[in-house]
């Protein structure tokens, strides 16, 4: 069974970002990157299911400039078999769509049984490709999902989606495409052999013209990119426990207004 | 003549409309754009249901009702709001930010071929185009977004936008519209529900209590429940208490958890990381009950008790409950 799994490149979570010269983006310069967290549950669901089945390919894809081919790296490390770079300035200014439409074209050509991609990707925090990917290839999606199992014959898979108040589980036939939330699983850290490994495995660089597309324009565009408003500074409440606690709860209520 | 602002319903799943209904409804008559509109689909709606979003401000609702819509399953929903939205054509297509709704709009944007902008926090109309703003980076910056073309297609953040009034009287029309038979490629299995602790969910709640490593283990978050119960909160935690096994997955609040926006977030034994912050930034209160003065969430916080929690929690519920009662 051949399952793909779509990646994006994101800055560190716990790094500084910066509104750069265009007011438009962020200033890059000094950024940590890594593989957006809820892909990483994604890869790891692949390489499980692989190795449950015994057999099968995972091929990890991603769009972006140059320095995405670490983010790929890393994922070769986990255990992907190879991966595809869609690297073009054709797609410098891509929104989820766009970006939907490219992934899309790479799933025609490769033709996988499954597609899996995260609930998020924690830098534009949109959460929109995968279900736009679903759309575009007219397959059935589950988001959010916390459990999946691919059925023996390879025909459907079995995957629970978090929904407000429980869990639905539903049956989709295959090709499907699958949104991973945490707690799906605890994903690996690659091995020295892996990391070894990963410097010998295929790492497929993709124009758009490869793929039969042009530049389109994005459908949202980013007029302008500000940092947070501060918040009003705050007040440690004094004294006692007790006093406190009454403090607080006055403040709650007659200045914030807020119980 | 303007196209619709068509506000999606987001329903409890037994006919009525969840109150996160009021906040879109109430949004889309502020921006003026056009005519609100309702669009409902549902396995059974409910003539209180209708009622309220007339009463919320909707001048109509297309009542997409079917068998067929409920389990949600997107390819099924943006078929039938597609064909609804070739005929009809809407200005704007917005949302609450819910599991559901988030992927739908995401897909229907798709089958329209226009933008999405997901988890709006501000929305504004820029004389003939609207202008949506919306957390990115972790909430870390805010973005400014425009669409291409129309429809322009929009969740919004609960919490954040300000409710529509009920207005007893005011009446939606209802339209039943003929669509293609949906069909489904993925079938329900079976729905797991949560056990109902009774209080709010995360996402929608109000209030948020939340807490992290600091309460020591999974049992000591009952006096997190009692507090919960005398204010009507939900209960929420930080990574560290999930990943402890603590509390579910579906507890935790932040960057890899769930984002809200409440009038009144209070975390106790939280250090209020920058992963944890980027959940719950944008709630209009924060307090904050923390051992150690150099936490960070003190930075954020509007009001913060620097002391343990233990002896904060309970008293703070008794204090609660005296102003409950009055
Ligand atoms: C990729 C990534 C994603 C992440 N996503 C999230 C996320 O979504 N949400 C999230 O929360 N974290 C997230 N984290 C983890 C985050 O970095 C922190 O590790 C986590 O938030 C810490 O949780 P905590 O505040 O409960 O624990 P700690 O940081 O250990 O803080 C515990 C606090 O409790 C206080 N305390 C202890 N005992 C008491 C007492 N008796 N009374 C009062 N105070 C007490 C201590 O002073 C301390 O400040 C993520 C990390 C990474 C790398
Ligand atoms: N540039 C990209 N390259 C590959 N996959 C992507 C890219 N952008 C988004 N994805 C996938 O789509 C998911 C949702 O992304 P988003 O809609 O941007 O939040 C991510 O978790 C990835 O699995």
């Amino acid at each position: 069974m051949k399952i793909l799994v779509a990646i994006k490149q994101v800055p560190d979570t716990a790094t500084q970002v910066k509104v750069g010269g265009d007011g438009k983006s962020i200033d890059t310069a000094g950024i940590t990157w890594i593989v957006s967290p809820y892909d990483e549950y994604a890869v790891e669901e692949a390489l499980r299911i692989k190795e449950k089945r015994g057999q099968g390919e995972v091929v990890a894809i991603s769009l972006g400039p140059d320095r995405v081919r670490e983010a790929l790296r890393s994922c070769l490390a986990m255990g992907c078999d190879r991966a595809i770079h869609l690297n073009d300035a054709a797609w410098s200014a891509v929104d989820t769509l766009a970006t939907a439409r490219a992934l899309a074209a790479v799933v025609t050509q490769e033709a996988p049984q499954l597609v899996l991609c995260g609930r998020q990707a924690i830098d534009d925090d949109m959460g929109a490709v995968t279900a736009q990917l679903a759309e575009l290839l007219g397959w059935p999606c589950a988001y959010w999902i916390m459990e999946e199992a691919v059925d023996a014959d390879g025909k459907t898979v079995r995957a629970a989606r978090q929904v407000e108040g429980g869990l639905e589980v539903f049956d989709l036939p295959l090709p499907a495409v699958l949104a991973a939330q945490k707690g799906l699983n605890e994903p690996r850290y690659p091995t020295l052999k892996g990391i070894m490994g990963a410097k010998k495995k295929e790492i497929k660089d993709v124009k758009a013209a490869d793929l039969g597309l042009g530049a389109e324009p994005a459908q949202l565009a980013v007029l302008g990119l500000e940092a947070l408003p501060p918040r009003p500074p705050g007040r440690i409440i004094e004294g006692d426990v007790p006093s406190a606690v009454k403090e607080l709860v006055r403040a709650l209520r007659e200045d914030a207004k807020a119980i | 003549m303007a196209g619709a602002f068509w506000c999606i319903v987001e329903d409890d799943r037994q006919g009525r409309p969840k109150k996160v209904m009021a906040e879109i409804l109430g949004e889309a008559a502020r921006l003026g754009g056009g005519p609100v509109e309702a669009v409902w689909l549902t396995d059974k709606a409910s003539e209180a249901g209708l009622t309220q979003l007339g009463e919320l401000g909707a001048t109509r609702v297309w009542l997409l009702e079917n068998a067929a819509y409920a389990p949600y399953r997107s390819e099924v929903w943006s078929a039938a709001v597609a064909e609804l939205a070739a005929r009809e054509s809407p200005r704007a297509i917005l949302g609450p930010v819910t599991s559901r709704q988030r992927e739908f709009l995401a897909r229907l944007a798709a089958r329209l071929g226009v933008g999405l902008a997901a988890d709006c926090v501000a929305l504004a109309m820029d004389g003939d185009t609207l202008v949506a703003t919306r957390p990115v980076y972790a909430g870390k910056l805010l973005a400014r977004v425009a669409w291409a073309r129309g429809p322009w297609v929009a969740t919004l953040r609960p919490n954040v936008f300000r409710p529509a009034d009920a207005q007893g009287g005011r009446t939606a029309a209802v339209e039943r519209p003929s669509l293609a038979a949906p069909t489904a490629q993925m079938t329900l299995v079976e729905r797991r529900e949560e056990a109902s602790t009774g209080l709010p969910e995360l996402a929608e709640a109000e209030i948020v209590v939340s807490g992290g490593r600091g309460m020591k283990g999974p049992e000591n978050y009952v006096i997190l429940e009692d507090m919960a119960r005398v204010i009507g909160a939900a209960v929420g935690a930080s990574r560290a208490a999930v990943d402890a096994g603590w509390r579910p997955h579906r507890h935790q609040i932040g960057q890899t958890g769930r984002t809200i926006s409440p009038k009144l977030y209070m975390g106790f034994g939280v250090s209020g990381a920058i992963q944890h912050l980027a959940g719950m930034r944008t709630s209009k209160v924060i307090v904050a009950v923390n051992k150690d003065p150099e936490a960070p969430i003190f930075k954020i916080a509007d009001y913060g008790i620097v002391a343990d929690l233990f002896e904060v929690v309970p008293q703070l519920t008794t204090e609660l409950k005296k102003l409950m009662e009055k």
